[in-house]
């Protein structure tokens, strides 16, 4: 089921790329948002796929009883999924302040629109 | 001798306190370490007058196989003696020479830093060290140049200097690198030992020629002489040491050094003496330009320099015992007169040997140490200056004799400095100086009295040294047993008529100096073409190139600006896991269930909407599909922890961007027309997705290092007592990244509040922004 991934994976970074290469800086977040979500799943398909057997050792025993899926990648990636939703969540509150303070989002626009507001310049 | 190094860098950082112990006398205290060095580096003497040469090895990377190896023959002691000898001199000169200067302190420490730099450059028995210890004598150099700071003209040739010899040092390690490449080995001793792997591979030339640029620019040779007389801004002593006894002598040094494995290779051959001889016509022409006494007895050590890079190209036993006189001898001379030069701007206030006459009225010791040195350099008997010039003309007689022609001629202008700088401003019967001369301090005249004293006893009884130390200097170079011996009266040889041409027309230059001089500066003052030129187009140019450059590939736009970063990294690596062949686009026969399938369909249907959505609303649902739909794929794959983690979180997402969607713009995502920029972020796009998919099925085609899963697993419940193996990884092996973790999170939160908080303390309408805050964000998992 490796194959059917990858090529999932590969829509998504498409799709994510494609998104933050665009002019609207909200784009630019779902974009980022994809692409996190993309290597999420790019890891944890490294560390290869396994049906039914989650890494839990059953009561009783001190180790799994046969191959149980492989732990590594999903410690990985658990942490990951929570990092790159603080990500998102500041990214998101970063754009909604560019556009209070600038009155826009289109990434063309930022420049002029900081250069016309010393205002917005100088706030660290 | 790695000891004797560490040692001398000690004593540097000492330098600055010693000064505030000892005031202004702390000059002759720091000498203790140069003259200390000299005896500890005599005490050589005996086992390498026998033959000997000393290794001493230390691990320094011993990984990369680079060892901090030492090694001291004839050479690297003839070397060493020069540097801790007229070391000595010059410490307890620049005493005097910068009495009372508030930067004192911190000239001493980099003058000493340098000394064991240079010491390291010339015991090291290593590529790689030695090019660390090189480069360290650049930087030094580099601060010595530019030591009176406040001018500009200080810091811009303090900058050339470094600039070119750095550059050509960048040279010379690609060569060393081509060296360890070709024969697995950066050891020296190894090399001299058995070139053969090295010479018989076709790399040979280019190895010859990088190594050549590195010495070259070092000892400022054409195309790079023009740092050299640029590098007279700084203060006498470190012209007198750092440009003209030792710094600039590292790349002969380095030639000298390699010399047995390269000599009769004709590249090395040619490229050496024709780059010479260049050297030495150039140099020469240049020096009937200057009157300051500086500048003309920086082109006499060009021409130096050029001879000495001549007699290394043209090889053998003969050249190879004249190069090692000849280094002495210039060391000798050259280190006195700059020293007498210095004094004399000290004490008259000028360098213009134009303006200065009778001097040696009031100056007499500085004007008998710089007669002697004077003599020496004019290549006059009695002195040493006279026996190195002989043995140079004996050594291209026998060899390529038209090569005498450039050194005749170059000798004549030698002599025509020497009486430049050490007769024409003492003679005469007025003092002629733009202020009150006395003779200098003491401190200023003991060291340049020494050296120039010595010129004459080696002069006088060469064979004091040529047993203990020339000879065994001379094999270094050689490669090979030889031995010699020098006189100062040879009989009436070609040699000797060679340099009785080279006197008449050294006085004939002498005598119409001022008529010739005059004329060629109305000529050719101020033309700024030739190296120096291409130099200065280059510095120019550097700062608007890289702002041009930068604007262009980072234009104040972010999506161009990303567009430029995804397509290079995207292009970059797709073509070189391309040309390598390691992308491959195998595909082995999925199996999977029809359900598992459909979710990879639904991701993929959502994640392509994502993309094409125009409306805001469709987005958020396709993101919010998208997320559930890996949440179920993590369920199928054994991964519970993984799919509630990423049900919360999606959730959270999709709660939190409605919110702030709210407060934002409405109207379409989509801009309308741009075409090709739509087309063009596509095919970057796609391009990216292909490269990750042909990865991902590369990757998934290796076979899996599954250890640390088998340790996790079978250490999970025995040393952690858990039995969920991911969380046992998460919160104890791995609990610092946890901890990592949280802590990003933690600025997260803290950074969003901030945001949030100074929207609603300022709340000033900027354009269309609705000013409201009333909401915080939900953080945590």
């Amino acid at each position: 089921m490796e194959v059917p991934f990858a090529f999932l994976v590969g829509v998504l970074f498409a799709s994510g790329l494609y998104l933050m290469m665009q002019r609207n800086l909200l784009r630019f977040v779902f974009g980022l948002l994809l692409l996190s979500g993309a290597v999420n799943v790019l890891i944890f398909t490294a560390g290869r796929l396994s049906r039914g057997v989650p890494p839990i050792i059953p009561e009783g025993l001190a180790a799994p009883a046969g191959p149980v899926a492989n732990a590594l990648p999903q410690a990985v990636v658990l942490t990951a999924i929570v990092i790159g939703f603080g990500l998102i969540v500041f990214t998101l509150v970063l754009v909604l302040r560019v556009y209070e303070r600038l009155g826009t989002v289109m990434t063309e626009e930022l420049g002029p629109a900081l250069v016309r507001s010393p205002d917005a310049r100088e706030e660290p | 001798m790695l000891s004797a190094v560490l040692i001398a860098f000690a004593f540097a950082l000492g330098a600055p306190f010693m000064k505030r112990l000892a005031g202004d006398r702390a000059g002759w205290w720091l000498a203790l370490l140069p003259a200390g060095l000299t005896v500890w580096y005599l005490s050589y003497l005996p086992s390498v007058a026998a033959g000997e040469s000393i290794r001493e090895v230390t691990a320094w990377v011993p990984r990369l196989g680079i060892t901090l190896a030492m090694r001291m023959d004839g050479l690297s002691l003839l070397m060493a003696l020069i540097v801790a000898g007229i070391g000595t001199a010059i410490v307890i000169y620049a005493g005097g020479y910068l009495k009372g200067d508030p930067k004192l302190p911190r000239f001493y420490l980099i003058l000493l830093a340098f000394m064991a730099a240079m010491l390291g450059v010339v015991t090291s028995d290593d590529l790689i060290s030695l090019f660390v210890f090189w480069e360290l004598t650049s930087i030094t150099s580099y601060f010595l140049v530019g030591y009176k700071h406040e001018s500009a003209g200080s810091r811009a040739s303090a900058l050339q200097a470094l600039l070119v010899t750095a550059g050509g040092g960048l040279a010379m390690l690609a060569g060393f690198l081509l060296i360890a490449v070709i024969t697995g080995s950066t050891s020296i001793s190894a090399l001299l030992a058995d070139p053969s792997m090295l010479l018989a591979s076709p790399l040979l030339p280019a190895v010859i020629v990088l190594i050549a640029i590195g010495a070259f620019t070092k000892s400022a040779q054409f195309p790079f002489h023009f740092w050299l007389p640029n590098a007279m801004a700084a203060p006498t002593p470190v012209s007198a040491y750092l440009h003209s006894a030792t710094m600039v002598k590292a790349g002969v040094y380095l030639l000298a050094r390699l010399a047995p494995v390269f000599t009769g290779e004709p590249v090395w051959v040619w490229l050496l003496t024709l780059v010479g001889a260049t050297t030495v016509v150039v140099a020469a022409a240049l020096a009937l330009l200057q009157r300051d006494s500086k500048a003309l007895l920086a082109y006499s050590t060009i021409v130096a320099l050029a001879t000495m890079v001549m007699l290394i190209g043209v090889g053998g036993e003969f050249a190879g015992g004249a190069v090692v006189v000849f280094l002495l001898a210039h060391a000798l001379y050259k280190a006195p007169l700059f020293m007498v030069a210095g004094s004399v701007d000290h004490e008259a206030g000028t360098r213009d040997v134009t303006a200065l006459r009778g001097l040696g009225r009031v100056m007499p010791i500085t004007w008998a140490t710089a007669l002697v040195a004077g003599i020496s350099a004019a290549g006059l008997p009695p002195l040493f200056g006279f026996i190195a010039k002989e043995v140079a003309y004996e050594a291209f007689l026998g060899a390529i004799p038209w090569l005498l022609l450039p050194l005749v001629a170059a000798g004549a202008v030698l002599l025509m400095v020497a009486a430049l700088v050490a007769w024409r401003p003492f003679v005469g019967r007025e003092v002629m100086a733009p202020r009150a001369v006395h003779e200098a301090p003491f401190a200023m005249l003991v060291g340049p009295a020494v050296l120039a004293l010595a010129g004459l006893l080696f002069g006088l009884a060469p064979g004091l040294l040529v047993d203990g130390l020339l000879v065994p200097a001379a094999v270094a170079v050689i490669g090979a047993p030889y031995t010699f011996y020098l006189e100062l009266w040879h009989g009436l040889t070609p040699e000797l008529g060679l340099s009785a041409l080279t006197v008449a027309l050294g006085l004939l230059l002498s005598w119409r100096w001022i008529a010739l001089n005059a004329g060629l500066r109305s000529r050719f003052e101020g033309s700024r073409t030739g190296p120096a030129g291409a130099y200065q187009a280059f510095a120019d140019g550097l700062v608007p190139f890289a702002e041009a450059f930068t604007r262009r590939v980072q234009p104040q736009d972010l999506r161009l600006h990303l567009s430029i970063i995804i397509g290079v990294a995207v292009a970059a690596t797709g073509i070189t896991g391309l040309l390598m062949g390691t992308l491959v686009l195998r595909v082995a026969h999925p199996i999977g269930y029809f359900y598992e399938y459909l979710v990879v369909a639904v991701a993929v249907a959502a994640a392509l909407a994502a993309a094409r959505a125009s409306s805001r609303l469709v987005a958020i649902i396709a993101l919010g599909v998208l997320g559930f739909a890996i949440a179920i794929l993590f369920v199928f794959f054994a991964a519970p922890d993984l799919a509630m983690t990423q049900f919360l979180v999606e959730t959270l997402i999709v709660i939190i961007v409605a919110l702030v969607l709210i407060r934002l713009p409405r109207g379409s995502l989509r801009e309308r027309g741009d075409r090709t920029a739509r087309l063009v972020t596509g095919v970057i796009a796609v391009s990216g997705g292909l490269l990750v998919t042909s990865l991902m099925l590369t990757v998934t085609l290796e076979p899996l290092d599954l250890r640390l899963a088998d340790f996790f697993a079978a250490a999970s419940y025995p040393s952690a007592l858990g039995r969920n193996i991911v969380n046992v990884i998460l919160v104890d092996f791995r609990a610092i990244d946890t901890l990592g973790e949280i802590a990003v999170l933690v600025v997260a939160a803290v950074g969003v509040y901030a945001l949030l908080r100074r929207r609603a303390s300022r709340s000033e309408p900027m354009g269309a922004g609705p000013p409201r805050a009333t909401d915080g964000e939900g953080e945590g998992t």
